[in-house]
């Protein structure tokens, strides 16, 4: 079944810029799916139209089969939204936040303290419960947004950067809760800028530029478009100049360290081997970038390219 | 079928929410209305007062107590709204209504509510303060609880309206300051229109405020310069048109999306 259809949307808004050129998507239902793009590229406009935010110019759109125009109220209980920027009122407590946003969509009172108390439990938020909004932090801000856009358990969850300037270790652990509910059955729709973020959840992937999308296809067969990777290798010994590795090509970053450029027709056993002939040892290696960001600024430099 | 379950729970989140909300700054809501009053009561009706004597067949006290406490209704009510619904839009809290299957006239309705909710509480107040410096007779309980309750039904519509539109916090204070003090003051709170040269008395009956206060009146003290079926069908036909208004601009988003 698919989660959501979009079907050739556009939107100019009133000083003439043209946001959505036309965009045309299919998500699956129970997909982890990643809606990529530079900043300004459309991808918050879209979203927003989703969510009902922001009114389309034409085009439309579907959730699980509701029309989001003629099956209004229908669409608009599938769906749960954590925007980007924090838009809950900040002298609300964090659990009056949640309840009132499961009244909104017709959930008893009582019902909503329980649903309240298992989100909020879940992210870690429980304690903070009757504290004001505006005095959490910004990585519990994210949070709260989250556990609000759960409350009604949709069957389709937005997430508009959701950690962004989140620490690492909550960033993991948003991650991981993320996983299990996605799991659970709800399909989840994320953009980020950090792109390994998208790369180690996501199965599927859009990428939109100047309001088109540009690439449209699963995780795996995108980053095998990926002709060539660069390597970061540590040394165990020093070197005094650059390695003849052949056809590799090879950069000293320093004396203990080497970067080495792959395409898809070489090998890392040939690498290694020839490495070996030549008496240098490698300790550790790592991608100098991450594949997907690797990709994602081929294909926006291309578009750009090509765009009239 | 509509589910309207939803939307009871819905519009008693939003009624909810509204009361919480003024009564969390009492002292910024229900306090100053209740000292403005007293001091209106104290000035106007005791120490000038008497030495004004009668009016319409009433001591001059007795005349303004009807005027004073549905002036305080209006403006309690519109303030209400258009300062709660600015803060919705502000902080962009709006959008958690957006996202929402809330129709829009559940959500006016809350609004409304709120807004009637805290205009009762504050009309309650000044009318027991009045209290305290007159017997309080009134003629005709229902003519009053309707008038009452329609008058602030229609501040708390405009109250929505200036929201709408608002971008600044000078925006909420403008209408109030510049058109509706202006046109309470002249509504007749004070005086009958029937002191007033007859160019003025004409001039006064294209206020509207004049036939909700002399409705109000009527109510209470049996005494009105406006026929009353009148005064009710302006503020029935008042309310109908910015209901329309009010749920036109939520359907096409005006002030709250892009």
């Amino acid at each position: 079944m698919t989660a959501l259809t979009i079907d050739n949307l556009h939107k100019t808004y009133r000083n003439g810029f043209e946001a959505l050129k036309g965009i045309s998507l299919k998500v699956q239902a129970g997909d982890f799916f990643a809606l990529l793009g530079p900043n300004g590229a459309g991808k918050s406009t879209a979203i927003s139209i989703i969510a009902s935010l922001v009114n389309k110019s034409s085009g439309s759109i579907s959730i699980y089969g509701h029309d989001l125009s003629e099956d209004r109220e229908a669409a608009k209980r599938l769906i749960g939204l954590v925007p980007q920027e924090f838009n809950f009122n900040m002298w609300e407590p964090v659990v009056e936040i949640l309840v009132n946003q499961a009244g909104y969509y017709g959930i008893p009172r009582k019902l909503a303290f329980e649903r309240a108390e298992i989100y909020l439990k879940q992210l870690d938020l429980w304690e903070k419960r009757g504290t004001q909004a505006r005095w959490l932090s910004g990585g519990m801000k994210r949070r709260l947004m989250i556990a609000r856009a759960l409350v009604h358990q949709p069957r389709l969850l937005i997430l508009d950067e959701p950690t962004a300037g989140v620490d690492i270790e909550i960033r993991r652990s948003m991650w991981r809760f993320l996983q299990e509910i996605n799991a659970k059955g709800t399909t989840i729709i994320l953009t980020t800028h950090y792109l390994e973020e998208a790369e180690s959840l996501c199965r599927n992937i859009a990428i939109i530029d100047h309001g088109k999308i540009i690439e449209q296809t699963s995780m795996p067969r995108l980053l095998s478009q990926l002709n060539t990777e660069t390597f970061v290798l540590n040394l165990g010994n020093p070197l005094e100049a650059v390695p003849d590795l052949a056809s590799y090509r090879v950069k000293l970053q320093d004396t203990e360290t080497l970067e080495v450029e792959i395409t898809r027709e070489q090998s890392m056993n040939d690498l290694f081997d020839r490495l070996s002939q030549l008496g240098i040892t490698v300790t550790s290696m790592r991608n100098k970038q991450n594949r997907l960001e690797q990709l994602f600024i081929d294909l926006v430099d291309r578009s750009k390219r090509e765009a009239p | 079928m509509k589910p309207w379950g939803l939307y009871a729970i819905a519009l008693r989140t939003i009624v909810t929410k509204e009361i919480l909300r003024f009564m969390r700054i009492w002292v910024q809501t229900i306090l100053p209305p209740a000292i403005t009053t007293t001091l209106y009561f104290v000035i106007f009706g005791k120490l000038i007062g008497e030495r004004i004597g009668e009016m319409e067949g009433y001591s001059y006290i007795d005349f303004i107590v009807p005027g004073l406490i549905l002036m305080s209704v209006i403006q309690n009510s519109y303030a209400n709204v258009v300062s709660s619904f600015f803060s919705t839009k502000l902080q962009h809290y709006i959008e958690e209504l957006l996202i929402s299957p809330v129709p829009n006239w559940v959500i006016l309705g809350g609004y409304v509510v709120g807004g009637v909710a805290r205009g009762t509480l504050v009309g309650v107040v000044v009318t027991v303060i009045s209290l305290f410096f007159t017997d309080l007779q009134i003629n005709s309980y229902s003519l009053t609880l309707l008038v009452f309750v329609l008058t602030s039904v229609l501040f708390a519509l405009a109250g929505f309206i200036n929201a709408v539109y608002a971008t600044t916090f000078d925006d909420i204070s403008i209408v109030p300051t510049f058109v509706l003090t202006p046109l309470t003051y002249l509504g007749g709170v004070f005086y009958s229109i029937n002191l007033l040269p007859s160019f003025w008395q004409d001039v006064s009956l294209i206020n509207p405020v004049l036939y909700m206060v002399n409705a109000f009146r009527f109510g209470i003290l049996g005494v009105s310069d406006i026929e009353i079926a009148v005064a009710l069908g302006i503020i029935l036909g008042f309310i109908g048109l910015l209901t329309l208004f009010s749920l036109m601009l939520l359907a096409r988003g005006v002030g709250i999306k892009n």
